[in-house]
């Protein structure tokens, strides 16, 4: 039953790293951009939802609702005023930016909360669970789940059905031929940015729910979700549900063994998928 | 016939003067004898001045190691790695194993160095498949690896760290002047290297592959060969460091030597500085600790400042201050590249005349 229940738990989890590896595979996908700050963006939002909720007291689906749309229009300015001007200035340029966004917000968010630990208190919904025989699912994990699925359908469904997301896929095949045809890349790419930022608030807030964080949390978090995309292969939203599983399944096994693997045989497994199956378990070509 | 001859001599003397080739200039005789009369001062400074000057120039040394072995990584062979804290922590890990086994602790740090390089061996059969930004990350995965599993070896003191002792019989004034020498010693060897390398016919090779891979490749580089030795050195020169910091704490603790802040560091201060310029982590560095220092009251807002600072450079300035201050003023501290001489005196329009 222990290792039953830790294999549920590491698949739900796996929903969870999968939501928020979603933006860092989308703006590779499309702009070859790999956001270092993406973590730390995480971070942001889990500080952004607690100050919402314990300021003003506001229910906690409503600050979801509030700051994913937020944070999809602060990407799309993102990706207009500073991140378009660095693709401009070649590949090393955009890792400095991104990179050094990651700094600046880990610095702010450490003067203005301090380094101490906190949790967002999500109520009977966070700590709740119901049983099926002897294995608890907790109400979070399950939610999590689901709306990973739900949010990379929607993505798929965008990207495939839609004049803008075809212009999406036309931008990560071929970005000179998608111009030439008519799409405007600035736009193109804020898009893309919106997409990654919305997504990453969502996953921010229901980690902040999930586990503690604090101002230095996020690069851990942005290897988590780096794993998950490469693991589950480059360019594949699917992939990278796959892959974020694999890795909640790695570390949840981990944990059982001994709660020091936790990390360890999440990094081990990345490296063994990079030794032997470089291309990802599913690798792809939309998006 | 008299007046012919001498015009033949003029012309072959004067092809011979047209052009000669040179990798010096003038400015760079003039700025290397600077560079030499800086070093002869800091050599001396221990005797000069108080020891808390001469501590906090240590970190200003090892900053100056690390920027210069990041810069020949990424500023040379294409090779942005956020990952070689791993090469800093081991070193400082390989100078305390060592001195535990009985060497003398600075003499183990050319030992950390040479450990550093072959761990580096294995590691970059693996962070090698990895291209560009995935590479980066890739690397700073590895170097987190490298961090867990340090912390898993109780020998080396867990997750909580350890101390060297083996250096506590030596007077304290006499340890610190030593510890500055070596710090001083590995910073300078860093940038020779780097000085010297890329004069040679591997530097030659990797400026061909930075500036077209491709063709490079077609001429008979061997590319993965020239990256992996770049990567070997950079990693040396990492350990080396690290050595050096663990010499100066006299402790090391996992979670701070293994820390993505080093990465910051390097990064920051080689963009800032001019990346793809020797001078460049040089004047990076002093930058960064001028800044340190300066804001030092401030907690944490000199890394917002860095942060701000390399943004605004990587994105308007891609040469960096030193790329400005080439640009401008012409001058090489470190010449690798050669300069085509013409004699101001050659007439322009006189090689026609004697054709016709």
């Amino acid at each position: 039953v222990e290792w039953t229940n830790a294999i549920i738990q590491g698949v739900l989890l796996g929903g969870l790293y999968a939501l928020f590896a979603t933006g860092l595979s989308i703006m590779f996908g499309v702009m070859r951009v790999v956001n270092l700050a993406h973590g730390d963006l995480a971070v942001v939002a889990s500080f952004l939802a607690l100050a919402m909720v314990s300021g003003t007291g506001l229910p906690l689906w409503f600050v979801v609702c509030v700051t994913a749309p937020l944070f999809a229009v602060i990407g799309y300015l993102t990706q207009r005023v500073l991140l378009q001007r660095s693709l401009r200035a070649g590949p090393m340029s955009t890792l400095v930016v991104t990179f050094g966004l990651s700094i600046i917000i880990q610095n702010v968010l450490l003067e203005k909360y301090s380094a101490d630990t906190r949790t967002l208190d999500g109520g009977d919904f966070a700590t709740g669970s119901f049983t099926i025989g002897d294995i608890a699912i907790p109400y979070l994990s399950l939610t999590t789940f689901l709306l990973a699925v739900v949010v990379i359908v929607a993505i798929q469904l965008f990207l495939s059905r839609t004049g803008l997301g075809r212009m999406l896929r036309a931008s990560s095949d071929d970005q000179d031929t998608a111009t030439l045809v008519g799409g405007d890349s600035r736009h193109i790419y804020g898009i893309a940015t919106a997409i990654a930022f919305g997504t990453v608030a969502l996953a921010g807030i229901m980690m902040a729910m999930r586990s503690s964080f604090d101002p230095s949390t996020g690069p851990s978090r942005l290897l988590f979700a780096f794993e998950a995309v490469v693991i589950g292969g480059l360019g594949s939203l699917w992939g990278t549900l796959l892959g974020g599983m694999v890795l909640g399944l790695t570390q949840s096994i981990g944990a059982q063994i001994d709660p020091a693997l936790t990390i360890l045989g999440g990094h081990l497994v990345f490296l063994a998928v990079l030794a032997f199956r470089p291309q990802g378990l599913l690798p792809g070509r939309t998006a | 016939m008299n007046s012919l001859a001498s015009i033949t001599d003029a012309v072959s003397s004067r092809a011979a003067a047209a052009v000669s080739v040179e990798r010096s200039s003038r400015s760079a005789r003039i700025g290397s004898g600077a560079l030499g009369l800086v070093v002869v001062v800091l050599a001396v400074l221990p005797f000069v001045v108080f020891s808390s000057i001469t501590d906090s120039l240590v970190n200003l040394f090892i900053l100056i190691a690390l920027a210069s072995m990041w810069n020949l990584l990424a500023g040379f062979a294409g090779l942005v790695s956020v990952g070689q804290q791993a090469y800093f922590g081991l070193g400082a890990y390989s100078v305390l194993v060592f001195a535990e086994q009985g060497v003398q602790a600075y003499l183990a740090i050319p030992l950390a160095a040479l450990t550093a390089a072959i761990f580096a061996i294995p590691t970059s059969w693996l962070a090698f498949r990895l291209r560009g930004d995935y590479f980066a990350i890739g690397t700073w995965v590895i170097a987190e690896v490298y961090r867990l599993v340090t912390t898993r070896i109780d020998s080396l003191g867990g997750a909580s760290g350890k101390s060297l002792t083996t250096l506590s019989g030596i007077d304290p004034v006499f340890r610190g002047a030593l510890t500055y020498w070596v710090a001083l010693a590995v910073a300078l060897a860093t940038v020779l290297v780097c000085y010297l390398l890329l004069r040679s016919r591997l530097g030659l090779s990797l400026m061909a592959v930075r500036d077209e891979e491709t063709a490079a490749n077609a001429v008979g580089i061997n590319v993965p060969r020239a990256k992996r030795y770049v990567y070997l050195i950079s990693a040396a020169g990492c350990g080396a460091a690290g050595g050096v910091l663990l010499v100066a704490s006299l402790s090391v603790n996992p979670d701070a030597v293994y820390s993505v802040q080093w990465s910051a560091y390097m990064i920051f201060i080689v963009v800032i500085g001019g990346i793809g310029y020797i001078e460049g982590p040089l004047l990076g560095a002093v930058i960064f600790f001028a800044l340190q220092q300066a804001l030092s009251d401030y907690g944490s807002y000199y890394l917002i400042i860095l942060g701000i600072l390399g943004i605004a450079v990587a994105v308007w300035l891609p040469s960096g201050l030193w790329g400005l201050i080439a640009d401008r003023t012409r001058i090489t501290l470190f010449p690798i590249g050669y300069h085509l001489n013409r004699p101001e005196t050659a007439p322009s329009n006189g090689d026609g005349e004697h054709r016709g």
